[in-house]
């Protein structure tokens, strides 16, 4: 287990690298440069600007810093916002985007399994159909259409919630963002776990158990349950990403001052190392996801051995 | 009569498929899968709309005034109505949004459509000699594969924009570059186990080149999940344009594509719902009837998998 998790850890070192070094030589090869404004810089002041943040170093220097000073957890200064560190900026969004986007995860995990075991159980029934109809509609519908929605019933009509911001991550405003970012996780997830759950009712063991007399609900929630599981289990993977990269919109839609904002804003202020920090930095937590991924589908799957 | 004439177009229909070729017998089978039918009319319907829309003003002027950029002074930001013409409403310059919706169809199409092919052809060349060759140059091309699999690829495609500004081409290369990694494992996996059939063997054997073996032998072979696999990236590839001209990273002013519109309309939800409702519409009912149309046709190709 532990020499499997080393093997793991080991072998996402080159996807991270891959992540660095498209991001930066990307970012670098673009044309436009952070100071180019509507009006020309003086030519002293823009070779003093290149100099502070050592743009003026060949390529290949420049790289070499900017990985040290990864590998050391540091994504250097900000370009547009003064004084302000991307480590700053980063740590300032995360616990905004980690309440959101874990609650999305959990929320979306729950939903999909419970509505999808449902369909399984309830196969060509009504509602089957209405579950997978609805799953349907989830998936294609874009969340950018869903969330305007959203706030214009609750928010707007009813005024039962407030249509945009963050307040102080209250309960009140987190929870349009986090419906809106989870209800296509939600249909996907319910999906999954119909597909797994109907192929489970059908094998062996839960013919065993069945002929053993134990009652329906023991049977669906001690074994098949378990196995229908495994499926969902590894989309967690997934799933993160697309959250995550969901989050950059909802952010946007309800103004919420996380990573996803900071990235939008940082794109377009063309502020280099910013979006270069909040890309590795996605990249990381989707990289420690998906290790956590495996290890966790490792300990539900006692088929899977770890050597 | 209209009896007889039912039962004639029935017997063609049965003259047709009497040939009983793979493809012909999947056509049958993707006939009989109702929402997929369904799904084509109303795609079939969408593009029709969106290819005649330059021309329907030369069509009937009187039923359709308005370019998709022109400026109606009196009707700024009015909700549809049948009398002004405007059916879809105007937008807060005045643009007729019906118009406006049916060129929107065309970008967005055209980006699914494009960047579809473009992964279409990365992902086969690159699938078919990975697995043609095997061996070392497989395992690393395959690793190449996986290591790109996890990286975040939508916000590389978002800094590719930004900074190499707001072009279509460079969203269909962009779009077309992220999309290919699929295709590329199934082309691969087909292609590991084509490649050990005799036919190929004996093209090898009379000494035909490796590119002909690829072009001629293995790639046409591919195609069936290919194909199915096609019909899934298209809306795919249609979401995440949108998606991006949300973020106003896509298209550009005073051209439109349906993220465009949704993205100035949602804005403007509270006072002009028509704005936000009428391309949601239209984006969700292609992305519908695109998803209907490639379920219909994996069954039509695999009907075990049923």
């Amino acid at each position: 287990m532990l020499i499997y998790s080393l093997k793991r850890i080991l072998g996402s070192i080159p996807t991270l690298l891959a992540i660095i070094v498209i991001a930066f030589f990307m970012m670098r090869l673009t044309p436009g440069g952070p100071f180019d404004t509507e009006q020309p810089l003086q030519p002293e002041i823009r070779e003093n600007l290149m100099k502070a943040y050592h743009l003026d170093e060949p390529l290949y220097m420049q790289f070499k810093r900017y990985l040290f000073n990864v590998l050391q957890g540091d994504f250097g200064p900000s370009f547009k916002y003064k004084d302000w560190s991307v480590n700053d900026l980063i740590w300032m969004g995360f616990p905004v985007s980690l309440k959101l986007g874990l609650s999305a995860i959990g929320l979306a995990m729950f939903f999909g399994i419970f509505f999808g075991s449902l369909a399984a159980l309830k196969q060509n029934t009504w509602i089957d159909y209405t579950v997978m109809g609805t799953a349907m509609v989830g998936i294609t519908i874009p969340n950018f259409v869903v969330a305007p929605l959203l706030s214009l019933v609750l928010g707007v009509y009813f005024k039962l919630l407030p249509v945009s911001g963050w307040g102080d991550g209250d309960f009140s405003h987190v929870i349009l963002p986090i419906i809106s970012l989870a209800l296509p996780q939600i249909a996907y997830i319910a999906r999954l776990t119909r597909g797994s759950m109907i192929e489970v009712l059908r094998s062996n063991f839960i013919r065993t158990a069945r002929a053993k007399g134990l009652s329906e609900r023991l049977i669906v929630t001690r074994h098949a349950l378990r196995a229908a599981l495994l499926p969902v289990i590894s989309y967690l993977g997934p799933a993160t990403a697309n959250i995550i990269t969901g989050s950059v919109v909802i952010e946007k839609i309800f103004q919420i001052p996380g990573i996803g904002s900071h990235f939008v804003t940082g794109a377009i202020n063309r502020d280099y190392t910013l979006v270069m920090g909040v890309v590795v930095f996605f990249g990381i937590i989707i990289i420690l996801f998906n290790l956590f991924v495996d290890l966790l589908y490792g300990l539900l799957d006692p088929r899977v051995r770890y050597d | 009569m209209p009896n007889s004439k039912t039962l004639n177009t029935k017997r063609d229909f049965d003259v047709i498929i009497k040939g009983r070729s793979l493809w012909a017998d999947a056509g049958h089978r993707l006939m009989r899968n109702k929402m997929a039918v369904v799904g084509m009319s109303i795609l079939g319907f969408i593009i029709l709309l969106s290819v005649i829309a330059p021309y329907l003003q030369m069509i009937s002027p009187d039923l359709f005034p308005f370019t998709f950029d022109e400026v109606d002074w009196d009707n700024i930001s009015t909700d549809p109505s049948f009398e002004n013409h405007h059916y879809f409403g105007t937008d807060g310059n005045g643009r007729d949004l019906f118009i406006r919706t049916l060129y929107g169809g065309r970008i967005s199409i055209m980006v699914g459509f494009v960047a579809t092919l473009v992964s279409l052809v990365i992902g086969v060349t690159y699938g078919a000699t990975a697995g043609f060759l095997g061996g070392k140059t497989d395992s690393f091309m395959m690793r190449f594969v996986d290591v790109l699999y996890s990286l975040p690829f939508m916000f590389f495609v978002i800094i590719l924009m930004v900074f190499f500004g707001r072009n279509i081409f460079l969203i269909f290369i962009a779009l077309g570059a992220v999309e290919w990694l699929d295709m590329a494992r199934i082309v691969r996996g087909q292609t590991l186990s084509i490649k050990k059939k005799e036919f190929v063997e004996a093209a090898h054997a009379q000494g035909v080149s490796t590119y002909n073996i690829l072009k001629r032998h293995i790639i046409p072979n591919t195609l069936g999940p290919v194909a199915v696999y096609i019909t899934l990236t298209i809306p795919r590839v249609i979401m995440i344009e949108s998606f991006l001209s949300f973020l106003g990273l896509g298209v550009q002013e005073p051209m439109a594509s349906w993220g465009v519109l949704i993205s100035e309309g949602s804005p403007e939800i509270e006072t002009a719902w028509w704005r936000l409702i009428f391309p949601a519409i239209f984006l969700a009912f292609s992305l519908f009837s695109l998803n209907f149309i490639g379920d219909g046709i994996r069954d039509a190709l695999d009907p075990k998998d049923r």
